[in-house]
């Protein structure tokens, strides 16, 4: 590994600064647990590693019943799930962090920097989508707002331009009759990645027997996080019944567009898609409809 | 006999049993005293390979093959040796040429060229990770840095990395020195295949005739790696006089400084190899890798040069154990009794000949009194790295082909699975296929352990649950070993053994010293010697340490014994041999005085008391054992959950009960892994894809339950103090316990490691398909 340069930046306008003057042989630190392994390991290169965690606005989170959350971009895992007002309001979120890495990596891993790193696998992009978050974005020219649907690209390749980093996410207030849940699923039961990854969202009708909307983000199923908007729009004014659950699964495999590799053969991972989306679907609905739902390792209920 | 043990609950010693003629009482045996080295160890203060420091110290890393199968053309080290920081660059043209030198390991002889290559590849590679040149600098970055600075031509040749592939007429090629040896007798053709195998006892074709039942089916294994968390480190120094120093991770350092030596032909007296504490080796940490490696850089720069491997090194450029293709078919009366066995089983050695086809094939029937038996093995090379021994080499592959068929054959029969290994089970007296004949073992005790054990008669209940049970065996070997102990004026001991300490054993070695000369574990102070402090010990595998090094032990007491009686009698004038000595304390008449006390009074008797032994004992020990898994398998993903796992096992004595249980949840762990989710995962340019704990799936804390255990003490008669060894044995059966589970909760058989999610899923989707 070769010499990098290290700079803390204060503020944000400080860290596009930094970034805009490097280009791409610039890398933003946030929690290190992806960067630092892929520079050691000769995946990406860096004459410079701009860390971004003394930004006041990018670690920590607020939540306001009216606003929403607003989640800054290098808030630790562990931030989230530790909150039980969060884990009500925003449960696939916390689904997402209570499984990535372990409990060393969620000290210091963060929501954004997960994003940003755009794994197709990543755990948290299917909850993001679920939960319908934004990404609020500084770069040279301003701020500019991007749905997370819409932020990556292309395997580890996302829209930040020259220049830009990632500030926060809003996630829109939470009402009632809504329920939301992320599963993956592993040979192993922690420190694994997804063979496939499923990040639900519904919101129920006032007697909470059918579903009134619904989102759907997948992981390791597409070269990039692959948000399920047909099957949502598919979902709106079915009944919440197991019936609709298996229906949703098999339009959800229909979408999916999965590779053969290591961690799973392709016709595997099609077939597991209409699992993880049946089973986060039933989930979902049942916090909709305020049961409480437990937690192992690997996601799955108890 | 049998004691179901949990690691809480403490066990006296004062058991005692008749099995072996005498009864025997025991102080120390069989208790579980704190280790020796174990505060060390928890407070980090233990100097592992990598804890190496010292003035001057520079930094080695190496170049790896980017291909699985190709000629090197040329290698340009000139940009690497300009950078500022590089002080030695090398290929293995700076290694002695070996052709043809053939030497005696202890374990086993090996071909010098081939083991040369391993650490350093001469004009081909012949697998992704092979070594191709080493770069020692000021700074490890640097180093690495110089390795890309390296230019390597290659001319890429197609690979092989699946072992009935690698035997196809037009499979690539990999030695053309390397012909079939088959019935002592060498092939014309260079071939892949370097060893063809054959045992034969009874009339096969007779036996087979008189079944009413025959099952015959084939089965697959993957590489696995033995996974140890420490990875290879080695740290050399030659010095100006040119003596050698290695100080390294090894399971045998004297087998480290004989290959060290031999590889560089250099006098075996010109090498100290100081053996550190290692973290983990399981039969992957015999070989030398880095140490002849660092040994020519350190002689080319004139400064210590420590080598580490980072973990991607340790999957690729590191032994796993053999991929396998076994083909195994049983036949048997109605009331079950076996009439014949039939195996043959092909093992991939790497990209080397020499794997383990031959401990397979020994073992594949070893559990059984088969009248009437053939078994054939090949060792085949191909394009995946040269394969090491892995706890109970070759074993693990043959029992799961062999178990699984015993337990379809109980299913057909209609006969319980532990009754029929009990009416078959190998016993004192039953000769295996390749020729031995078993004295007293624990097999059927062991069964009938498992027979009354808790687990086996509860009721398992639920959805999607099953449970199953295999038998697993391995050999435990003698070899030698040496041991030297000084006695101390305040009566404690102070003992030198030459076995690397990997489970404990430090602690079970000098528990059978205390034993001898009757006093506490605590008053005997072990350490490991170094290459010349030491006499001559193999290496720590085969479960020897506790059986043979424990044997040099017992050695070192009636020594010091004799010494000490002949103080006594110096003391009370009398003649050595009108002293006793029992339960720590020497008699003559109405005199007494404890050991302790008599050593207080050593040098006003004439000095220093200085025992010492040197054993090499007539293996094997032969240890049995039984595994009972429960499973739930996901009717959807096909995901396998153990519940419950029992280990069983004959472990002839248990020195300190809680090594023994660590040992045996160990090793069910390995093989649980071995079993459901670890393999090596080659594309099809024979690239392995998952060379990290991230992807390379051995199970976690979170995929297992707690590993119940019950030792089966059946003694050993060849030991003074009844131990068979343990270490290897709990691996063998794990995959087809739990294969023999997996049946029973999903209702389909998979007769293919690993048994992977979407293997189980695709299993029971064919059978769906079918009905």
């Amino acid at each position: 590994m070769k010499d990098i340069e290290y700079a803390a930046a204060r503020s944000v306008d400080e860290a596009v600064g930094l970034l805009a003057a490097r280009g791409d042989k610039a890398r933003i630190l946030a929690g290190g647990t992806d960067i630092l392994v892929q520079l050691r390991e000769g995946l990406r290169d860096a004459d410079l590693i701009v860390d971004v965690k003394k930004i006041p606005e990018l670690v920590g989170l607020s939540h306001d019943a009216k606003r929403g959350l607003r989640l800054g971009a290098s808030t630790p895992c562990y931030r989230i799930y530790r909150d039980a007002k969060i884990c009500a309001a925003y449960p696939a979120l916390a689904d997402a962090a209570r499984i990535i890495g372990g409990w060393q990596i969620q000290s210091r891993a963060s929501i954004g920097g997960n994003l940003c790193n755009s794994s197709p696998a990543a755990d948290s992009i299917p909850a993001l989508i679920a939960h319908d978050a934004r990404c609020v974005i500084a770069g040279p020219s301003g701020r500019r707002t991007v749905p997370v649907a819409e932020f990556c690209t292309a395997p580890g390749r996302n829209v930040l331009a020259r220049g830009e980093l990632l500030v926060t996410l809003e996630f829109p207030p939470v009402g009632d009759g809504e329920g939301a849940r992320y599963l993956r699923f592993i040979p192993r039961n922690e420190m694994d990645i997804a063979v496939v990854g499923a990040g639900v969202w519904v919101k129920l009708n006032a007697a909470k027997d059918t579903i009134a909307a619904a989102r759907i983000g997948l992981a390791a199923v597409a070269p990039t996080p692959l948000p399920a908007t047909e099957v949502g729009a598919w979902l709106a004014g079915k009944p919440a019944t197991a019936a609709t659950f298996a229906e949703a699964g098999d339009r959800a495999r229909r979408l999916a567009k999965p590779i053969s590799d290591m961690r799973s053969p392709a016709e595997y991972r099609l077939h597991i898609v209409g699992v993880l989306v049946t089973r986060a679907l039933a989930g979902a609905v049942d916090r909709a409809r305020g049961i409480v739902i437990g937690h192992s390792p690997n996601g799955q209920e108890h | 006999m049998a004691t179901k043990t949990s690691p809480d609950k403490k066990k006296t010693g004062k058991a005692a049993d008749t099995t072996n003629g005498e009864p025997q009482a025991f102080k120390v045996i069989g208790t579980r005293p704190i280790r020796h080295d174990g505060v060390d160890k928890v407070t980090g203060r233990a100097i592992y390979g990598a804890d190496v420091q010292m003035a001057g110290l520079v930094h080695g890393r190496i170049l790896r093959s980017p291909h699985a199968h190709a000629r090197i053309k040329a290698i340009d080290m000139s940009a690497a040796e300009k950078m500022p920081g590089v002080v030695a660059v090398v290929t293995g043209k700076d290694m002695p040429d070996l052709r043809d030198k053939m030497a005696d390991l202890g374990e086993g002889t090996v071909n010098l060229a081939h083991l040369g290559a391993n650490c350093l590849a001469h004009g081909k590679v012949l697998y992704k990770g092979q070594a191709v040149a080493a770069v020692a600098a000021t700074s490890p970055h640097i180093a690495e840095e110089a390795l890309k600075k390296i230019k390597v031509e290659y001319e890429p040749l197609p690979a092989v990395t699946w072992v009935l592939d690698a035997m196809k007429d037009d499979a690539p090629l990999l030695h053309d020195n390397v012909f079939t040896s088959e019935m002592g007798k060498l092939g014309k053709q260079p071939s892949n295949i370097a060893v063809h195998l054959h045992f034969e006892k009874g009339d096969v074709e007779k036996g087979f005739a008189e079944a009413d039942v025959t099952i015959e089916r084939e089965y697959k294994t993957a590489s696995v790696h033995q996974g140890y968390i420490e990875p290879h480190v080695s740290t050399a120094l030659w010095n100006h006089d040119c003596h050698l120093t290695i100080w390294t991770s090894t399971q045998g350092a004297f087998t480290a400084r004989q290959q060290t030596a031999e590889l560089l032909q250099i006098a075996i007296s010109q090498v100290t190899v100081v053996p550190c504490e290692i973290g983990g080796g399981f039969g992957g940490k015999i070989s030398v890798y880095l140490e002849p490696v660092a040994a020519i850089l350190s002689r080319k720069c004139g400064r210590p040069v420590k080598m580490i491997m980072n973990r991607n090194e340790v999957f690729e450029g590191t032994g796993p154990t053999p991929g396998s293709f076994v083909r195994v078919k049983l036949g048997a009366k109605k009331d079950g009794r076996l009439v014949a066995g039939e195996a043959w089983l092909a093992y991939d050695a790497g990209a080397f000949p020499g794997g383990m086809i031959g401990p397979g094939c020994m073992c594949v029937f070893s559990c059984y009194d088969l009248p009437n038996a053939r078994v054939d093995g090949y060792d085949v090379v191909l394009n995946k790295p040269k394969t090491a021994a892995y706890r109970a080499p070759g074993a693990t592959q043959a029992a799961f082909a062999c178990e699984s068929v015993i337990d379809e054959l109980a299913e057909k029969l209609g006969i319980d699975p532990i009754e029929l290994r009990l009416k078959n089970a190998a016993r004192e007296g039953t000769r295996r296929v390749d020729g031995p004949t078993y004295p007293r073992v624990g097999l059927v005790e062991t069964l009938e352990a498992a027979r009354n054990s808790d687990h086996w008669r509860s009721k398992l209940t639920g959805k999607n649950r099953g449970r199953g049970i295999a038998c697993g065996y391995w050999f435990n070997i003698g070899l030698k070993s040496s041991a030297a102990a000084n006695v101390n004026p305040d009566g404690t001991v102070t003992l030198v053994e030459g076995s690397t300490d990997i489970g404990g054993t430090r602690t079970s070695v000098a528990m059978q010293l205390a034993e001898t000369l009757g006093i506490a574990a605590e008053d005997v102070h072990p350490q490991v010697g170094d290459t010349d402090s030491v006499g001559y010990t193999d290496v720590t595998g085969g479960s020897r340490v506790t059986f043979a090094t424990g044997l040099a032990a017992y050695e070192v007491g009636l020594d010091i014994r004799r010494q000490m009686a002949a103080r006594a009698a110096m003391l009370w004038e009398c003649k050595p041999e009108e002293v006793t000595f029992a339960d720590g304390v020497f008699r003559r008449g109405d005199k007494s005085t404890s050991f302790k006390e008599l050593a207080g009074k050593m040098h006003q008797t004439g000095g220093a008391v200085v025992g010492r032994a040197t054993v090499d004992p007539e293996g094997p020990s032969h240890g049995f054992g039984a595994h009972i898994a429960d499973v739930e398998v996901d009717p959807d993903t096909g995901k396998v959950t153990v519940l419950r796992y029992t280990a069983l096992q004959d472990a002839g004595r248990a020195i300190h009960p809680s090594y023994v249980e660590g040992q045996m949840q160990g090793g069910s762990v390995q093989g649980i892994g071995w079993a459901l989710n670890e393999e090596y995962f080659y594309d099809d340019s024979g690239r392995m894809r998952n060379a990290s704990y991230l992807d390379y799936r051995m199970p976690t804390a979170f995929d297992l339950p707690m590993i119940d255990t019950i030792i089966v003490e059946v003694p050993n008669p060849a030991h003074p103090y009844g131990v068979r060894g343990v270490g290897e044995t709990p691996i063998v059966a794990p995959p087809a316990a739990l294969a023999a589970a997996i049946y029973r909760a999903a209702g389909v058989r998979l007769r293919e490691l690993p048994m992977a999610p979407h293997r189980v899923w695709t299993a029971k989707k064919m059978t769906n398909d079918e009905c």
